[in-house]
């Protein structure tokens, strides 16, 4: 994976020394905090509810052991001991001090990590499948692009004010595990017939109060010109984005008003004139960034079987495990939505114990993925087992995947000073009504996803199942959406009916598996189910 | 001190009436103009040479669009004075300097001091602007 060379490490020092400034004339009350605001802000600290939240980036969601090291020393030392990982690949800490915030940035700048562009409106933390460099489909890697973004992004003078945040995911198969589709901008890197890399850009997509689904801008784009095409389409969207109305700003709104076609035409215009100015990095930087991301040194002789005869490890195995570019080995995802839990929290505790994982088993490499769960990318199938029971004996081996207990929520009410209701212990209580792994096998793949607002931090335009907490006259009341997906086959989600109690919703959830289980034909996701069937029969199961 | 006006010109400032970008058409020979951020600075291209002093209004210093209009006059050859005129605040000045910028006229005053203090913020920059600065990828490739 990237390494830090000197100038990366230049750029991230420099900003630890700016924060820590910023920090030593707010608590001698030089700053106000309506001047500290913004300040702070670019550096992904937020004052919530009851305390500061420290968000921190994960650059693509890729981490190694030294780095996840950190993170968890960083719950101990400066939080209550755990960390919560994000729907956007990051980590959040949510009892933080503004006093320590100078000596965590520094800590994280001591393995090349940062706070930087986590929040404002700005271009935001790059995102990627989390599974490259490692899955069996993958059509080429999308982590050297994400890089070159980072860089590019990394305190951009034109674009740090822009009408709206910003937000980049970039795939490289047709699987898409970073819900591409719906990010301001996502890029699918393909090949072409001679087998040469391209780029595939989508503008306009998200979710929020208006969800949208990002149409093609470019069907094929020479990576030599990623960085000046983004430019351009950013230069567009700074200067012709809303700005009258905070909910009419994201990229998706100017794309809808103006059309997909006079977007791209104007976008047209701008990157010829940004293609005289030399702004692209040259073929020898992608190179040199691409090598960083060779393959690590699979063993070829590496064994493909698996002892199954541990049923509990079997069962895991089946749910928690993909294939893997090179036989012998695997990619297993780390659930942190064991039943009762916090979807995304993981102890100080558990953070070291994957970072040794990862060092141990995986050639020093963890993710973060969008569903809030840990990856290890590259474990040796003959050590499938040995991975299973130091994660079992830490409460980190539920296998579920993918079933409806992997449940993504946002912090909700419980932390969040936007928030309407809670998510939190919703998603415990359907966790633990849908306790039984076997049951929720029968049910198969079903992405259940809990926003506790509008703003949908919690994707629930795109979960299977939906939920989205509002207030209701002062009361939390949950709206209840089915037919959302984030995959290859990318839809938004509608809501179904009147909304419920906390109690309600999750009865209505249950008769909605019931009506899928009468109904499904072999094969068929809830998904699928629902999609043919429409919404009728659920909402006559569900209203009756 | 502080000051209402800070150039990082070696130039004598012009004392042109400044002309909004509105009443451009009735202004004639005009030299020095005022952009407010909904206007395009496209439409000034024509006039590059006549012009000696450019404003651009940030009402609100959260309202970027100045720092596009600022990038396409420079990209096209401007070399006038570029002001950034209004919610300038010292935080956003190596960005403003970024982008071609070179004089500040912000609504609260701002020392010298702290301004050159903010532009001497980044010891490397990841990207090629107008400003000339050679960004990181250069110097690793030369």
């Amino acid at each position: 994976m990237y390494q830090y060379d000197t100038h990366d490490q230049a750029m991230v020092d420099a900003r630890v020394a700016e924060f820590t400034d910023q920090v030593t004339r707010r608590l001698d009350g030089t700053l106000s905090e309506e001047q500290f605001r913004p300040l702070r802000l670019k550096n992904g600290l937020y004052l919530q509810l009851h305390a500061y939240m420290l968000r921190v980036a994960v650059p693509y969601g890729t981490l190694n052991s030294r780095q996840m090291r950190v993170l968890g020393n960083i719950a101990d030392t400066y939080d209550r001991g755990y960390g919560h990982f994000t729907t956007r690949q990051n980590i959040q800490y949510n009892w933080i001090k503004l006093s320590d915030t100078p000596a965590i940035l520094a800590d994280l700048a001591g393995v090349g990590m940062h706070a930087i562009q986590t929040s404002g409106n700005c271009i935001r933390n790059t995102t990627a499948d989390h599974f490259a460099g490692a899955a069996a489909d993958e059509v080429a890697d999308p982590r050297p692009y994400a890089e070159l973004l980072r860089q590019w992004s990394t305190f951009h003078p034109e674009f740090d004010y822009l009408p709206r945040k910003f937000k980049v995911a970039i795939i490289g198969s047709e699987t898409d595990r970073a819900a591409m589709k719906l990010h301001d901008i996502g890029i699918q890197v393909v090949k072409n017939a001679a087998g040469e890399e391209g780029l595939r850009i989508h503008v306009g997509g998200g979710m929020g109060r208006t969800p949208m689904i990002a149409p093609v801008i470019r069907e094929w784009l020479s990576p030599l010109q990623m960085v000046s095409y983004l430019e351009a389409c950013l230069r567009v969207y700074n200067r012709y984005g809303r700005r009258d109305n905070k909910y009419k700003a994201r990229i998706k709104i100017l794309v809808h008003e103006i059309g997909a076609d006079e977007y791209r035409r104007q976008v047209e215009d701008e990157f010829a004139h940004i293609l005289t100015l030399g702004l692209e990095p040259p073929a020898a930087e992608l190179d040199r960034i691409k090598a960083q991301f060779a393959d690590p040194a699979f063993d070829p002789a590496a064994p493909d079987a698996i002892d199954r005869s541990d049923p509990d490890f079997a069962l895991w195995v089946d749910q928690n495990v993909h294939a893997h570019k090179a036989s012998g080995y695997g990619i297993v995802t780390i659930s942190l939505k064991p039943v009762g839990g916090i979807p995304g929290d993981a102890s100080a505790d558990q953070i070291r114990l994957m970072a040794d994982l990862a060092r141990d088993y995986s050639f020093d490499e963890l993710r973060v993925t969008h569903a809030q769960n840990i990856v290890l990318p590259h474990v040796r199938k003959a050590d499938l087992y040995a991975v299973w029971q130091q994660l079992d004996a830490a409460g980190l081996a539920t296998p579920n995947l993918d079933l409806i207990g992997d449940i993504i929520a946002c912090p909700g009410l419980d932390y969040c000073s936007l928030a309407n209701a809670r998510s939190i212990p919703l998603a415990q209580k359907i966790s633990q009504r849908f306790a039984d792994v076997e049951r929720q096998r029968d049910l198969g793949e079903l992405k259940l996803k809990i926003s506790g607002c509008i703003n949908a931090c919690g994707h629930h335009h795109a979960g299977h199942i939906g939920v989205l907490g509002v207030d209701r006259k002062g009361v939390e009341n949950y709206q209840l959406l089915f037919g959302g997906s984030e995959g290859a086959d990318t839809s938004i989600g509608s809501i179904i009916g009147p909304g419920f109690s906390e109690d309600g919703i999750v009865d209505a959830i249950e008769r909605a598996t019931g009506v899928y289980l009468a109904r499904r034909e072999a094969g068929e996701r809830f998904l699928d189910t629902w999609r043919r069937i429409g919404n009728a029969p659920f909402k006559d199961a569900i209203y009756g | 001190m502080a000051e209402t006006l800070i150039r990082l010109r070696d130039d004598a400032a012009s004392t042109a009436p400044v002309v909004a970008f509105a009443d451009l058409s009735e202004a004639g020979n005009t030299a020095a103009v005022r952009l407010s951020p909904g206007d395009d600075a496209r439409a000034l291209l024509p006039l590059l040479d006549q012009l000696t002093l450019i404003e651009v209004e940030f009402p609100a210093y959260t309202d970027g669009r100045g720092y596009s209009a600022a990038s396409i006059l420079r990209e096209y050859g401007y070399t006038g004075e570029l002001r950034a005129v209004g919610d300038v605040l010292v935080d956003q000045i190596s960005h403003y300097r970024r982008v071609g910028f070179d004089a500040f006229a912000p609504n609260q005053p701002i020392t010298r001091e702290a301004v050159d203090k903010a532009i001497a913020t980044w010891p490397e920059v990841y990207q090629r602007t107008v400003d000339g600065r050679a960004p990181i990828w250069a110097a690793r490739h030369g």
